[in-house]
């Protein structure tokens, strides 16, 4: 490594991972799916639960 | 077949235009103003109806302008543009191809045709005065529903090509990465928009069968539960698209950089994650779904995204300030601001629209999803106050912003009447602030939304409002007057505004803000104005033998009394009435403020006792209601005179101060 006051070279930078937010941020499709699945889970399906246990009147 | 790889370069912004994406934009961006343009007509109409001394429209004509107001506003004008924006920001900005042009041409044609095909629906054949909202049992006829699928499919091809476009960038390597900022921001309005779509096509496919007869019944919370998942997801597909034309905007006028990057695309993830599910606050005055499900969709959710949408507003006048002071403009904490291209519509509109979202939309909005205070404001004007801030002032502007900008690049024209276009998006922008604010404090103060006439005229059930409402009918407020009170103090302007006067604020003094909002949930039912409607609610009770013709009956009885037609209460409202006689006025209407300016009276109690509380009152009537009742016409002989029992004094007192009269001791069990 090279010293603390030196600025690396470009080629010496070592070859980081891409930050795991980075790496969602710029998938479009795990957005999408996320995007999806948490309405549907929290608004939709559990609405829709909360709905059918109503009981219906006679 | 041959893919088309023809780019046209603009003279003057250098940006790339893909030539069917070109194409695209230009016609979905247009059909989408004719939209606006058929939508604003329809406002005018359903404005100059709701302004009560105007009151344009018949009734059914109003209801179906007001339905077409509303598709065409929401749902066509502002869906079309998007497109329009997506193709933008797809192609154009990431200087890439559009993806399957042809499929997107059959997305914009399915779009015209659902588009005409519900306007048919509403204004040929008439019979879908249905609002946008089209809550089932009420049915519209099926040609209203195929159109809004259509319309649906159309737009979800646009978002699907959208994202293919994306997929090609990244292949064809046009950009490395990740994609720009306000491709970003198109890329979280477009996955909204999936959502949304399917929500809508899960509940309106069925409500098409449902019309034309296939499937016996819809369930009326369920289609609210699964509609307000297309109907509100679809705001937030707007707010997307309107803060990636902030950022747009910021870039293109200024060279302005996001501040961070990191930041901004966080923010949008937090739509991306949590926005959608707020469409709960739709339903948080539905029974059948539970404080958990409303709440955790509501306020948790829903404070996430406004924390997005707090960190975008403050973001893009952010960056706008960093490139301006790069550019020297650093004298002071507002030279950056104040050396800002004010006559240029582009900008004028998008400041205009950050200002009037955050502030008016924003916080109004948060006061709508709050569980607690939507119960008082459910389903009143405040409601539309606070979606034109969003919609209009918020979206609407952000888009005639980006159009300015579009026309030249898009049409390579000058723009006709600069002048005009100085100045409209200011004129727009005000009267919108004003047109919104205004509606929320009608809202307030009970004024219901969707309603053909705030008098209520013909009903059998009188609906009073708080005395210091928007009283926007003059002679209204003329006659009433002279009837209560023998003589006519209020200032006209004041009337019309809504202003309370003088001496009402003296009396009102101590218990200001918080009682007001209370009031203004306590008076629906039944504050102390005399309407228009105050005579005939009274010959109806005369003429059902609940009152004698010469009685007085105060007004929150009688709403009582005409909502309880079938119980026998005769003799309850003789006898309040014989105890209003004998009570002085004073006692009888604490907030009486003409009467407590004359005995120079400014505190009022207005505490709730405990003994006068809710809950006692209940029990009283219970009480009341099991003991022996020898009424039926005339006195009854020997019974207790029921009136003169203080436990009802609850009935007699001034009912816009739902705590009942501040007179006399609290009721006590056995007393009389
Ligand atoms: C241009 C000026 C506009 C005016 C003067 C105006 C006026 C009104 C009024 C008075 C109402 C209330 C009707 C009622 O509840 O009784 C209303 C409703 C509505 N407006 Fe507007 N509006 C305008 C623009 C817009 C725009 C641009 C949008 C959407 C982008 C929009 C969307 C709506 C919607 C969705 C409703 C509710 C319809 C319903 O309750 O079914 N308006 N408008
Ligand atoms: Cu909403």
């Amino acid at each position: 490594m090279a010293e603390k006051n030196q600025p690396l070279a470009y080629e010496e930078i070592p070859e980081e991972p891409e930050p795991f937010m980075q790496q969602l941020l710029d998938n479009p499709w795990m957005l999408l799916f996320l995007g999806v699945v948490v309405p549907t889970v929290l608004y939709l399906i559990w609405g829709v639960m909360e709905i059918v246990s109503v009981p219906i009147a006679p | 077949m041959a893919v088309n790889r023809m780019f046209r370069t603009c003279p003057t912004t250098g940006l790339k235009f893909h030539q069917p994406a070109d194409a695209l934009i230009r016609w979905n961006a247009v059909v989408g103003v004719v939209a606006l343009l058929v939508g604003g007509i329809l406002a005018l109409l359903v404005t100059l109806t709701r302004w009560q001394t105007v009151h344009l429209l018949a009734p059914d004509a109003f209801y179906m302008v007001l339905t077409g107001h509303g598709l065409n506003m929401l749902v066509f004008w502002i869906i079309f543009f998007e497109i329009a924006v997506l193709y933008f920001a797809g192609s154009t900005l990431l200087n890439c191809r559009l993806a399957a042009p042809r499929w997107a041409w059959a997305g914009f044609w399915l779009m015209v045709i659902g588009w005409l095909m519900n306007n048919y629906a509403v204004f040929v054949r008439q019979d879908s005065s249905v609002m946008f909202t089209a809550y089932a049992p009420m049915g519209a006829h099926w040609t209203f529903y195929l159109g809004l699928i259509l319309f649906a499919v159309g737009a979800l091809i646009g978002c699907f090509v959208f994202f293919a476009t994306l997929a090609v960038g990244k292949s064809e390597r046009t950009y490395n990465g990740s994609v720009p900022l306000v491709t970003f921001g198109a890329l979280t309005a477009a996955i909204i928009a999936v959502f949304t779509i399917a929500s809508g096509a899960i509940i309106l496919i069925p409500t098409f069968l449902w019309s034309i007869g296939m499937v016996p019944t819809i369930d009326s919370l369920m289609y609210r539960h699964i509609f307000w998942a297309f109907g509100h997801s679809s705001q937030q597909i707007n707010v997307s698209a309107h803060v990636a034309v902030w950022y747009a905007g910021a870039a293109i006028l200024f060279g302005a950089k996001p501040m961070s990057e990191k930041v901004s695309r966080t923010a949008f993830l937090l739509y991306i994650l949590f926005i959608t599910i707020a469409s709960a606050h739709h339903l948080l005055a539905d029974p059948g779904l539970t404080s958990k499900w409303k709440i955790l969709n509501t306020s948790y959710a829903f404070y996430l995204a406004v924390l997005a949408s707090m960190v975008h507003g403050l973001t893009v006048p952010g960056a706008i300030e960093v490139a301006q002071r790069q550019k020297g403009f650093n004298k002071g904490l507002f030279e950056w601001l104040r050396k800002a291209p004010w006559g240029n519509p582009v900008f004028s509109s998008i400041f205009i629209s950050i200002i009037g979202f955050g502030f008016l939309g924003g916080i109004s909005g948060v006061i709508l999803g709050t569980e607690q205070l939507n119960l008082i404001m459910h389903n009143t004007f405040y409601v539309p106050g606070h979606f034109h801030a969003t919609v209009v002032l918020g979206t609407t502007m952000a888009f005639m912003g980006i159009t300015y900008f579009l026309i030249p690049v898009l049409f390579r024209r000058e723009m006709a009447f600069p002048g005009v276009a100085k100045w409209q998006p200011y004129v727009f922008g005000l009267g919108m602030t004003v047109f919104s604010l205004f509606m929320m404090g009608a809202g307030t103060l009970g004024v219901p939304r969707r309603h053909w006439d705030v008098a209520f005229s013909g009903n059998p059930l009188g609906f009073e409002f708080p005395r210091h409402r928007v009283a926007d009918d003059r002679t209204d407020g003329d006659r009433r007057c002279a009837r209560g009170r023998g003589r006519c103090d209020v200032p006209a302007g004041h009337r019309l505004l809504g202003v309370p006067r003088q001496e009402d604020r003296d009396a009102r003094l101590p218990a200001r803000a918080g009682a007001r909002w209370r009031r203004a949930g306590a008076d629906r039912f039944g504050g102390r104005i005399a309407h228009r409607d105050r005579r005939r609610g009274h010959a109806r009770l005369v003429r059902l033998g609940h009152v004698r013709p010469g009685d007085r009956v105060p007004g929150g009885l009688r709403a009582v009394l005409l909502h309880q037609l079938e119980v026998p209460v005769h003799r309850l409202a003789a006898e309040v009435t014989l105890r209003k006689r004998r009570q002085p006025r004073a006692q009888r209407h604490p907030h009486a403020s003409g009467d407590l300016a004359r005995e120079g009276g400014g505190q009022v109690p207005r505490e709730r006792s405990s003994a006068d509380g809710n809950g006692s009152t209940t029990q009283e009537m219970r009480r009341w209601q099991a003991s022996p009742k020898p009424h039926l016409p005339g006195p009854a002989p020997g019974g207790p005179p029921i009136g003169r029992s203080p436990r009802l004094r609850r009935w007699s007192g001034c009912s816009s101060c739902a705590s009942g009269s501040s007179s006399g001791s609290p009721p006590s069990p056995g007393s009389r």
